[in-house]
């Protein structure tokens, strides 16, 4: 009896209802790896228990059994919520330079280090 | 009471300050003055002023002196004292008070020890430090002061948020200070040393010890976080590339190429400006990191709470800095005479310019990645998301030159080497690692496209870590620091490779199986707690050979309540056992998620080991 | 000559990022993203709360000019606040106000609706909250104005409605035709 109260107290606080979660894929772990849960404070859909990330995976996994691939479940997914859910960036006019520049630096510092070193 | 005592304490140690930045030019410019006397007397002052309000401050957490702001908002009555003590730092005014604290210690640690150097380096190296003591000071005392008196006396406290009572982010916290704070002093002896003249073998000797010491405990702090993360935080991850830890990553990138360049800077005088740049980017980034998670800048599983005049100080005071240190590198630079010109392609000096190449290359991943959104957000109003892929994507291509190199360069010889010398021990060893990593690899039944090149240059360094223990040339502790890193690389990567997870919704009673493993939810009990009520469940694992019991809680904190869930994690020497639970809305279910994560515990300790290394070359040094 | 132009760009770097962080501090943490198209192109299926029937998205928005869709459940308190707000708006002709039950029991939905009356004309459960994230929503409450005719999302609120954001609800209705 006792324990049915704490597990009320604990839905209550919580709000759960993520009955339809059921067995893991590894699909949707893969895709939802690289999710954000956009009401979670920097916490991925994977690792997230939220309302949203539980339905967020069940989403994912009727999106694969509907045949659609992980580009298509990752631009609706987009679509929807912006570029702010994927954790990947894709390459665009904004993106370009987080991508580029550390390769930038690394290049420039290779140079000057071999300009000052001796070869003889 | 103890708030004016703790009030009281700091405004005296601010006065003591602004005495010290007034003096210490009249100081240097007379010829020569004798390094003790008063001054000496105001940094003991100052310093035991500090001590005693930050006394203070504990004392109002274990007496739970609610007329105190901080400890309202932080403590409870109920809490046990270890957390009442600890939770002195886990917010944000009793951490800025911990900051000052071990600024103000370490720098009377820095007068002590540094009685055999030049007055006018000393002076100087006080001098800077003394600023920023009364940066942090006037930080405290008019945005954060953690002795606000509170009227009428509340009761009771508000509590300390239940995932913070934890023993590990206990003490995660003072570790990682002990890191920044060493920077600022690696940062005010080489302005110091730049102005003064003196960026020679003497300061980079001197130094040495500050950059170890700060690189142990900044190692050790974030261990300690990553553990935390992997029991309370995620599913077994210990890294999430999540901004708060990128900015405890960051200057221990920068401080493993320091502390490389000081080595060389010892021993033959050289990449004296670039140790400057290196020692002003430590500290630049230690404060940035108290920048963007106190600023609540940052989207984040930990930031804390924030109030932006609070950002908009440290945004100040570290842009004062910075600008400040760029002046004086500019104006003084020519002091400094750099020998470039004789290194040689293939020496130790060539390998450290690499490694630092490459130090700077992670750091500036991880400095991009982070701050790139913030940017973005201001100028473009976009907001993008930068994670695990990105991170994963740019460091491991670049990981793979990165390891062979590491296992190459610390057998290279000083000034010059002989290319030949290189081939044909370690030719064998990498034959050697091709064949162990094509078996692996084919065993675990992965692509090999990737993951290959990486295998086999993790393995090589392992292999030539492992054979350097026999070499009597270079020093143990490089040794073992060296194989820690190689240890750890690996155990990450197999790690990755071969973690196993199952999730299910189960019943008490059920019984699940997976791989060649039965999980069988045993039972279901109450547990009482001092501040919580827990659930706790009893799940066995069964294999051919033979079992084990775990047993995952989910707590109910009253104060202030809240849910947490306790994974409960079995180690051995091969692999971690990990499980965790959630309740779910329909009746009777849970939704049980268990893990197999494969060479855990070498992550932990092959960290411990680099950390060792770092030690034992402080003692060894002193001893 | 050489240092003074390395010194200018390092000083002029920082005091640009130095102007950027200060207005970042200064941004909300909010966030509604700037989505590439309104039109709702995508439909779903669902439940009514009162009887097993079966009903599409675009069924449920064929009514009248305007559809508001609004997420609720018995379980989330600021759904409470925000309820006489709906109940207020239910006297607008051209409006249609369709409820979405997000993960929700059954039995206490319907004694959420009998104890504070009911402002919707359709109700559909969500048990999953899949058909949430088809419409972009984080969680509840939300509120979606939708235009009936150009199948276009018109405005969306994250959060409860308030006197404020009520007043915005209607002056969109007003003046959009």
């Amino acid at each position: 009896m006792k324990i049915k109260i704490l597990i009320f107290i604990i839905i209550w606080l919580v709000s759960f209802f993520n009955f339809s979660y059921a067995d893991n894929s590894e699909k949707v772990d893969q895709i939802s790896k690289n999710l954000r849960c956009l009401i979670c404070q920097g916490q991925s859909v994977y690792d997230s228990q939220s309302d949203f990330a539980l339905s967020m995976k069940i989403l994912i996994q009727n999106k694969i059994d509907e045949g659609k691939n992980d580009e298509q479940i990752y631009d609706f997914l987009k679509s929807k919520y912006g570029e702010w859910i994927v954790y990947d960036p894709e390459i665009n006019k904004n993106t370009v330079l987080l991508w580029v520049l550390p390769l930038i630096l690394f290049i420039f510092g290779g140079i000057l280090i071999l300009r000052k070193v001796s070869i003889k | 009471m103890l708030n004016q005592i703790g009030n009281y304490s700091l405004y005296i140690a601010l006065i003591s300050s602004i005495l010290i930045i007034i003096q210490s030019p009249i100081l240097l410019n007379r010829n020569n003055i004798n390094f003790s006397g008063r001054i000496f007397s105001l940094i003991s002052i100052q310093s035991l002023m500090i001590i005693i309000s930050f006394i203070a401050l504990i004392i109002a957490f274990i007496v739970s002196d609610f007329s105190n702001e901080t400890v309202y908002n932080n403590s409870h009555t109920s809490k046990p004292l270890f957390y009442k003590i600890s939770g002195t730092w886990g917010n944000h005014e009793g951490s800025l008070l911990l900051w000052l604290l071990v600024l103000s210690i370490f720098l009377l640690i820095f007068t002590i020890t540094s009685k055999n150097l030049s007055n006018k380096y000393r002076i100087l190296t006080l001098f800077f430090q003394e600023i920023i003591i009364l940066g942090f000071l006037l930080f405290i005392l008019f945005t954060s002061n953690p002795f606000i008196s509170l009227f009428p006396i509340p009761n009771e406290g508000t509590g300390l948020n239940p995932i913070l009572q934890d023993p590990a982010l206990a003490i995660h916290p003072p570790i990682l200070y002990l890191g920044y704070v060493g920077a600022s002093i690696i940062f005010s002896s080489s302005l110091a040393a730049l102005i003064s003249g003196s960026v020679n073998k003497t300061w980079a000797k001197h130094i040495k010890n500050w950059v170890l010491v700060s690189w142990i405990f900044l190692s050790i702090g974030i261990l300690l976080g990553s553990i935390w993360a992997y029991y309370e935080l995620g599913w077994g991850g210990f890294w999430f590339w999540d901004p708060v830890e990128n900015v405890s990553l960051m200057p221990w990138f920068c401080l493993t190429a320091l502390f490389h360049t000081v080595l060389i800077l010892e021993k033959r005088e050289m990449f004296q400006s670039w140790a400057v740049i290196l020692s002003i980017t430590t500290f630049s980034l230690s404060m940035s990191g108290t920048f963007l998670v106190r600023s609540g800048i940052l989207n984040s599983i930990h930031t804390f709470a924030n109030d932006p005049s609070r950002g908009v100080f440290i945004l100040c005071f570290l842009f004062i800095l910075i600008t400040l240190s760029v002046f004086i590198y500019f104006f003084y630079q020519n002091k400094i005479k750099n020998n470039f010109s004789k290194t040689y392609i293939v020496s130790k000096e060539a390998a450290v310019l690499v490694n630092n190449l490459f130090m700077m290359f992670f750091l500036s991943v991880v400095l991009i990645g982070t701050v790139y959104p913030i940017f973005l957000e201001v100028l473009n109003n976009d907001k993008i998301s930068v994670g695990p892929p990105f991170y994963h994507k740019l460091i491991v291509p670049f990981m793979i030159p990165f390891l062979i190199f590491m296992a190459i360069g610390p057998n290279l010889n000083w000034i010059k080497d002989k290319i030949n010398k290189i081939n044909l021990q370690q030719l064998l060893f990498f034959i050697l690692s091709i064949i162990v990593s094509f078996i692996f690899l084919k065993r675990v039944g992965i692509s090999y496209l990737l993951s290959l090149p990486l295998f086999i240059a993790s393995f090589f360094l392992f292999f030539i870590t492992i054979k350097d223990f026999s070499v009597k040339k270079t020093n143990l502790s490089q040794k073992i620091s060296h194989f820690g890193f190689s240890l750890f690389i690996l155990s990450v990567l197999i790690n990755g490779v071969l973690a196993k997870e199952y999730s299910s919704n189960m019943k008490v009673g059920d019984e699940r199986k997976f791989l060649n493993k039965t999980i069988k939810f045993e039972s279901l009990k109450i547990n009482e707690n001092k501040n919580y009520q827990s659930l706790e469940a009893n799940f066995k694992i069964t294999d051919k050979n033979n079992s084990i019991n775990l047993k995952p809680e989910v707590r109910v904190y009253d104060q202030p309540q809240t849910i947490t869930s306790e994974a409960d994690i079995k180690s051995t020497l091969y692999s971690d056992n990990f499980l965790v639970f959630n309740i779910l809305k329909n009746d009777g279910f849970y939704n049980v998620r268990y893990q197999i994560k494969p060479f855990m515990i070498w992550i932990w300790i092959s960290i411990i080991l680099i950390s060792f290394g770092g030690i034992l070359s402080i003692v060894k040094k002193n001893g | 000559m050489v240092k003074n132009i390395k010194l200018i760009s390092v000083v002029f770097l920082v005091i640009v990022s130095f102007f950027i962080l200060l207005k970042g501090l200064n941004k909300t943490n909010n966030y509604s993203p700037n989505l590439n198209s309104s039109k709702i192109d995508f439909n779903f299926k669902a439940k009514f709360l009162y009887s097993d029937e079966e009903t599409t998205l675009y069924e449920l928005i064929n009514d009248k000019d305007f559809s508001i869709i609004n997420i609720w459940a018995s379980w989330c308190l600021p759904c409470r606040d925000e309820h006489s707000f709906l109940l207020n708006l239910k006297s607008l002709d051209k409006l249609n106000i369709i409820g979405i039950n997000y993960k929700d029991n059954e039995i206490n939905a319907k004694k959420f609706i009998k104890e504070l009356g009911n402002p919707y004309s359709k109700i559909v459960v969500d048990p999953s909250g899949v058909n949430s994230i088809e419409l972009g929503a984080y969680g509840v409450p939300e509120t979606i104005l939708i235009n009936n005719n150009s199948k276009t999302i018109l405005k969306k609120y994250i959060g409860p409605l308030d006197d404020e954001k009520f007043a915005e609800l209607k002056l969109i209705i007003k003046n959009e035709n």
